[in-house]
């Protein structure tokens, strides 16, 4: 197999010095904030509380449900399967489309306290190639019991989403070196759903079980 | 001296390993950080810990202090109430000499590759920017969500002569021209004040201070600033009082910066005199490992401000597995998810109410404290700090695309 380099990613967080405080306002804003602002809102959750996962909610799901005290909508928010969505535009379309229908069927919106404003943020991210690199599926294993759960998101999340690489890398590297089986079981995970932990324990066990095929 | 590898024990090596790949990033650059006061408050204490740090990771970092009389350091404290938002009022004749002072101390120091400055005491240095070009990061430790509109403009026309601004907390973030950037401050795990301490410490220290560690302890480490509301701490303890067996500790010092310290002491004295249940510690700087154990010996923690930068405190206890209460200013909220990892109150009635209920429900304040040592672990300790400022010194170099290959 072509040699698998592994890289971690650092993320810069930057302040926009944009804010909500109501859900027009959170609209506007997310029609409006670049695309690394939505990846950061609808991912940071991931890596700040990894050890609180699965299905951690986004920040704007957070932000409706816990300040603006609409569970409703917070839960609409939370559940949009970001899964399923191949690239940061359409996740900003799905939480467009569903704030837009919500603000046309509410008589009466709500309005945060003051000093609990939504404040949209982004990411600035540096990525970093590590010594860690694995030509195959054993080499690979082992690598990825030591890599830092930084690299596993980058591999994972940010291949996918942000770079543009349809799926996951690893399943990307199985694929080109004829682990098909393998591939397909580490695509079809829903990544949502693991803590980081929980995820390199599954991509291992999948490898351990698939990687001798 | 801490070695930085000491601290993959606690993050794992490959955090560590993280660190020297970017510190490679910063070979033959110098960095110069300067602030106002070498002891006392959190930014001398983080740079303290952090630069040694840094030095090991074979960065070229440095750290020198403006010097000023008390007549500038009055104004400095007016300038940093102000930005807190109480009204504030300056003369044109202590702008001049706020203006004087730092141009003095600009003579003095020596600009690195990075000139990073931290807080508003010496922001105008940035004057020196036209003699000495180079990068310049203002790093404002302090909350001003709603500053005093005059002293903002003030400060304004400076930080925008800055390369960046880096804020504590989402909040700070202002309409600025320059980019801004979001970095939390940390804790020090291996420090004195926050490593692991054998009981007969923690023992010793609280029957020292004759504190009675079978009764409840209710404990606020703060220094002696209205901003920390110790009399509201006060109060709501004589509200939970009413119901359940509990004892004050107020423990603190001052920084050398803050000449309302002194006052602030008097008055919770005068308070804590009427009550013998209520011990009053002014504790002198260097008293760190007294400041771990009477956290690690607290039935709870409170950190009652009513306008914080971060509130280190908060995590120092969270560390330690206390369960915390504390207002939900500044950089609080970062730091305790409500009723998850602490509890967030707004008014001397709600942490009265807290204390009585943490106090009644130990397995409940048991799971809240090892929820938020875990999210401290995570996202506050001084790993994640060395990593964001190597970032920030590293991005005064690459272009603004969303993803640097380094």
């Amino acid at each position: 197999m072509n040699p698998f380099y592994f890289y971690t990613k650092l993320d810069q967080t930057i302040l926009l010095g944009v804010t909500a405080s109501t859900i027009p306002g959170l609209l506007e804003g997310i029609q409006r904030v670049p695309e690394a602002s939505i990846y950061y809102h609808t991912h940071r959750y991931l890596q700040q509380h990894h050890y609180l996962s699965p299905e951690p909610p986004n920040d704007f799901a957070y932000w409706v449900g816990q300040i603006l005290n609409d569970a409703e909508l917070g839960e609409q928010l939370s559940s949009i399967d970001i899964i399923r969505l191949d690239s940061i535009q359409s996740i900003r379309l799905e939480f467009v489309e569903l704030l837009r229908a919500y603000i046309s069927s509410s008589e009466k919106l709500r309005e945060s306290p003051p000093g609990q404003e939504f404040h949209f943020m982004s990411c600035q991210t540096f990525a970093i190639q590590t010594p860690h690199t694995a030509e195959t599926i054993p080499e690979f294993l082992e690598q990825l019991r030591n890599v830092s759960v930084s690299s596993l998101y980058y591999h994972v999340f940010d291949a996918k989403l942000r770079l543009g690489h349809g799926e996951n890398d690893f399943s990307r590297w199985f694929r080109d070196g004829g682990k098909i089986e393998l591939a397909d079981a580490v695509a079809r995970l829903d990544p949502y759903t693991y803590t980081l932990e929980g995820l390199r324990t599954k991509i291992i066990s999948l490898a351990e079980k698939h990687g001798k095929d | 001296m801490v070695r930085i590898e000491e601290y993959a024990d606690i993050v794992g090596q490959p955090t560590i390993d993280e660190l020297f790949l970017l510190a490679r990033e910063l070979e033959g650059r110098t960095i110069q950080n300067v602030n106002s006061t070498a002891v006392g408050g959190g930014v001398a204490e983080i740079l303290t810990r952090l630069l040694p740090l840094l030095k090991q990771l074979g960065v070229d970092a440095h750290w020198d202090v403006i010097r000023g009389d008390d007549r500038f350091f009055a104004i400095t404290k007016k300038i940093h109430n102000g930005l807190h938002g109480v009204p504030t009022q300056l003369s044109p004749q202590e702008y001049e000499l706020f203006l004087d002072v730092n141009r003095m101390n600009a003579e003095s120091i020596s600009f690195g590759d990075i000139v990073f400055i931290h807080d508003p005491q010496p922001v105008a240095l940035v004057e020196r920017r036209t003699v000495h070009g180079k990068n310049w990061l203002w790093r404002c430790h302090i909350d001003f969500s709603r500053p005093d509109p005059t002293i903002w403009k003030f400060l304004e026309q400076y930080i925008n002569h800055y390369d960046g601004a880096v804020f504590s907390a989402p909040a700070f973030a202002r309409a600025l021209a320059i980019k801004q950037v979001l970095i939390s401050p940390s804790i020090d795990p291996l420090s004195d004040k926050n490593r692991e301490l054998p009981e007969s410490v923690v023992k010793n220290i609280f029957r020292k201070f004759g504190i009675d560690r079978s009764r409840p302890v209710v404990t606020q480490i703060s220094r002696f600033d209205y901003l920390k509301d110790p009399l509201g701490v006060i109060k709501a303890y004589q509200l939970a009082k009413k119901n359940v067996d509990v004892q004050l500790v107020l423990a603190g010092g001052g920084a050398t910066d803050d000449p309302e310290g002194p006052i602030v002491m008097h008055q919770v004295q005068e308070e804590a005199d009427k009550d013998k249940d209520i011990h009053v510690l002014f504790l002198p700087a260097g008293s760190d490992i007294e400041i771990n154990a009477l956290q690690r010996g607290s039935t709870v923690v409170l950190q009652k401000s009513l306008r914080e930068g971060f509130g280190l405190t908060v995590a120092e206890a969270l560390w330690k597995a206390r369960p915390v209460i504390a207002g939900a200013v500044g950089g609080i909220p970062l730091q305790i998810t409500h009723r998850y990892s602490g509890l967030l109150t707004r008014s001397v009635q709600g942490t009265a109410h807290a204390i009585k209920q943490l106090i009644n429900e130990p397995e409940y304040a048991q799971k809240l404290g090892i929820n938020g040592r875990e999210h401290i672990k995570n996202n506050y300790l001084i790993t994640r700090h060395i990593k964001d400022y190597l970032l920030l010194f590293i991005s005064l170099f690459e272009n603004g695309r969303d993803i640097v290959y380094l």
